[in-house]
């Protein structure tokens, strides 16, 4: 039976908690910029405008329809680049969480793009009228009317696509990059503690999302308590 | 920054000269597609089964399978990959393990670490589109079908799986297109599926963007002929008169 | 036929039945009426257990429901029921749905089933329908198919919940027909009702419920002239009001 030696982990949890750090910067930042490109997106997708609607129907469906390892995989060999010759930056300069921070969130947005367009289309068509009728131009009515009612309705599939999300950072590893889970294969991989180590940040995962998405589900059934009476 | 674009580099020949990149693309797509198709049929069975005890009158059955849907739904698919592939095979009593780390050729071990892995993280979907499904079914049908004297099982059987699943392959759908894009997270270990070969193909010829572009549109190719499959069952499938049906 | 006798069921604290007494003879039709949440649908549902109740007792040709040892599925195939929203199987064509039951669980062969399913469904004067799916069909056809249906099952009582509230009113009509043809040829019946037409014509006795008690089991004509509880005036009241 395999001896199980736990002891290499209370020495690096610093060094895990750095990594963590890095997981929920890369989360955050992909989530807000997520949301309002995404919008952004959701509204020129049902915009009477073609071309816009052309162009973020393609965005949305060429991101999901290719997996996130290749999207990240163009990201740290593009942006780097991009990046360097933009800002005239040293080519020494660590720009790999940037790479990465940048990915996700334009991988996401489209996600996010569309759990928005739906929101957006379960808003009865006559509220729109309604603004209208009021005086409102398109872009008020959506602003005013339309969107904070779906938004309302969204907020859970928003969060639980942010769980999600938070899940997919681990991919982040790939570009060596020492986020939670790089970090704990690192100190696994160095201790020869793999088996521990991969248990651990494991476990460490599943309280984190089960805990959140648990206080999702929570809130989900006060919204729905709320609009049932 | 100037790039020099060689489309021509998937005629050349691999350094070890048994066959050209092409043929390494081709490779690539071969074991995604093989994969990705095994890991289907496991989640398939395996969701289904979970998402009928999701359902059933009992405590502990129903319970259970909430506990197996949250365990693969809220740990990272790269954590549970390492987990399956890493951990297990140290783990496993009666020299299974060793069996597995010894006697198995590499290739085979990640395969299997990988169909293993995406079965199970798909299922645990699958099971939930199937738990909705049959909870979205209106409740007098299964009423009607023990009002007949079928039994529970038989209920099930006849009664509510075979609308459920009519009214789930939209959903599915979008499940079976995720684990042929999720398969590309095997090539972490090792495993030498399409995304692995684009990276590869890169290593070996410093000519990233064909290599990625090659990939991407073969994914996205993928993904236009799973849906345009999937089109038809629905078609197929649909029943007259129900649901905008003809 | 059937004896109900002091069953009372409740969901955690709310009392859904109260010691509710009644017996159903061999040929009887019965039909059970009173305001919505009254019980009536929730007592006809525990007759073939489809509803578990906490205490009392319900036999059915002398087998008891709520025994642990009893055959349900058995003893349900020889109870036929009909639901207010039809409940057919959308996915089957009509012959499907009235022979699935007869050769899966009463074990007939294919074209016995087929034969049964077809005769009957000729009675409820819907044979040009056999190879249409539910879904194609109005209301009121969906419902006189699924009366068929149980029928097929060659039923020794049949209960109807609610078998016309669904349906658009021009539709009503052609159900409670199938209905009285069938209660005038000697089934044993238990209606959930309000067509209280249907209950002068062919009911023997009619039951009132309110508030999970049976107020009143009376012969028809007791009820009709002469209801003697109050909540039972008022609601004839109001549901003969037009």
């Amino acid at each position: 039976m395999y001896d199980f030696d736990w002891s290499s982990i209370p020495g690096a949890l610093p060094f895990l908690w750095e990594g963590m750090k890095i997981s929920l910067e890369i989360t955050v930042s992909a989530v807000i910029f997520g949301v309002v490109w995404g919008t952004l997106l959701a509204m020129m997708r049902l915009a009477p405008v073609k071309p816009l609607a052309w162009f973020a129907a393609g965005y949305v469906n060429l991101f999901r329809s290719i997996p996130l390892v290749m999207v990240l995989l163009w990201f740290f060999l593009i942006v780097p680049q991009l990046l360097r010759s933009f800002f005239n930056l040293d080519p020494n300069t660590d720009v790999r969480l940037t790479s990465a921070m940048i990915g996700f969130a334009l991988f996401e947005s489209a996600y996010y793009s569309e759990i928005i367009r739906a929101g957006i289309q379960s808003v009865p068509k006559g509220q729109v009228a309604a603004a209208s009728a009021l005086g409102m131009t398109y872009a008020q009515a959506m602003r005013l009317v339309v969107l904070p009612q779906a938004f309302r309705n969204m907020v859970p599939l928003l969060l639980t696509q942010a769980i999600v999300l938070f899940q997919d950072t681990s991919l982040v590893y790939m570009s060596a990059l020492a986020d939670f889970f790089g970090a704990a294969y690192k100190v696994g991989d160095r201790d020869g503690r793999l088996v521990e180590l991969l248990l651990f940040a494991g476990a460490v995962y599943f309280f984190i999302c089960f805990a959140a998405s648990q206080l999702v589900r929570r809130y989900q059934k006060k919204l729905n308590a709320h609009v049932a009476h | 920054m100037s790039y020099q674009w060689n489309w021509s580099i998937f005629s050349s020949p691999v350094p070890t000269g048994e066959t050209t990149y092409f043929g390494w693309m081709l490779s690539g797509l071969q074991t995604t597609i093989t994969l990705s198709l095994c890991a289907w049929v496991m989640a398939l069975a395996l969701g289904s089964l979970m998402g009928v005890l999701r359902t059933v009158p009992n405590k502990w059955l129903s319970g259970l399978a909430a506990a197996y849907v949250e365990v693969f739904r809220n740990i990272p698919l790269l954590v549970q990959l390492f987990i399956w592939y890493f951990v297990l095979p140290e783990l496993l009593p009666f020299g299974l393990g060793d069996a597995f780390k010894q006697q198995l050729n590499p290739l085979t071990q990640q395969f299997l670490s990988a169909m293993v892995c995406l079965g199970f993280f798909t299922s645990a979907r699958v099971c939930e589109q199937v738990r909705a499904g049959i909870n979205s079914l209106p409740h007098g049908q299964k009423n009607a079908g023990l009002a007949l004297g079928f039994t529970l099982p038989q209920t099930y059987r006849h009664v509510l799986l075979p609308m459920a699943f009519r009214l789930v392959v939209p959903p599915l759908t979008s499940e079976f297109l995720n684990i042929f894009k999720n398969s590309a997270v095997c090539s972490t270990i090792g495993l030498l599926e399409l995304a692995a070969q684009g990276r590869q193909l890169v290593d070996y010829t410093a000519q990233p963007y064909e290599s990625f572009i090659a990939v991407t549109l073969l994914y996205v190719l993928i993904n236009v002929v799973v849906m345009t499959l999937m089109r038809h069952l629905e078609n197929k499938t649909r029943v007259p008169g129900y649901l905008g049906g003809k | 036929m059937i004896s109900i006798d002091n069953v009372s069921k409740h969901y955690g604290s709310f009392q859904v039945l109260t010691d509710c007494t009644t017996q159903v003879k061999k040929g009887e039709v019965i039909v059970v009426c009173g305001p919505s949440g009254s019980g009536k649908s929730t007592l006809i549902k525990c007759v073939n257990g489809l509803e578990p109740f906490q205490s009392g007792a319900i036999t059915v040709d002398g087998i008891s429901v709520g025994d642990p040892k009893t055959n349900l599925s058995k003893l349900r195939s020889r109870v036929g029921m009909v639901f207010q929203h039809f409940e057919l199987f959308p996915h089957m064509s009509i012959t499907d749905n009235l022979s699935i039951a007869q050769e899966k669980v009463l074990g007939r062969s294919k074209d016995e089933a087929r034969a049964k399913g077809l005769k009957l469904l000729e009675r409820v004067g819907l044979k040009a329908h056999a190879e249409k799916f539910p879904g194609q069909l109005s209301g009121g056809q969906q419902q006189r198919v699924a009366i068929a249906r149980a029928l097929c099952m060659d039923p020794i009582c049949m209960l109807f919940d609610e078998p016309t509230s669904a349906l658009d009113p021009e539709m009503i009509n052609e159900v409670l027909d199938v209905m009285v043809e069938l209660a005038q040829e000697g089934m044993t019946m238990m209606c959930v009702t309000h067509e209280m037409g249907f209950a002068r014509k062919v009911a023997n006795r009619v039951i009132f419920m309110d508030k999970g008690l049976i107020v009143e089991d009376d012969s028809k004509d007791a009820f009709f002239n002469n209801p003697r509880s109050e909540r039972a005036q008022q609601f004839l009241a109001k549901i003969l009001q037009h």
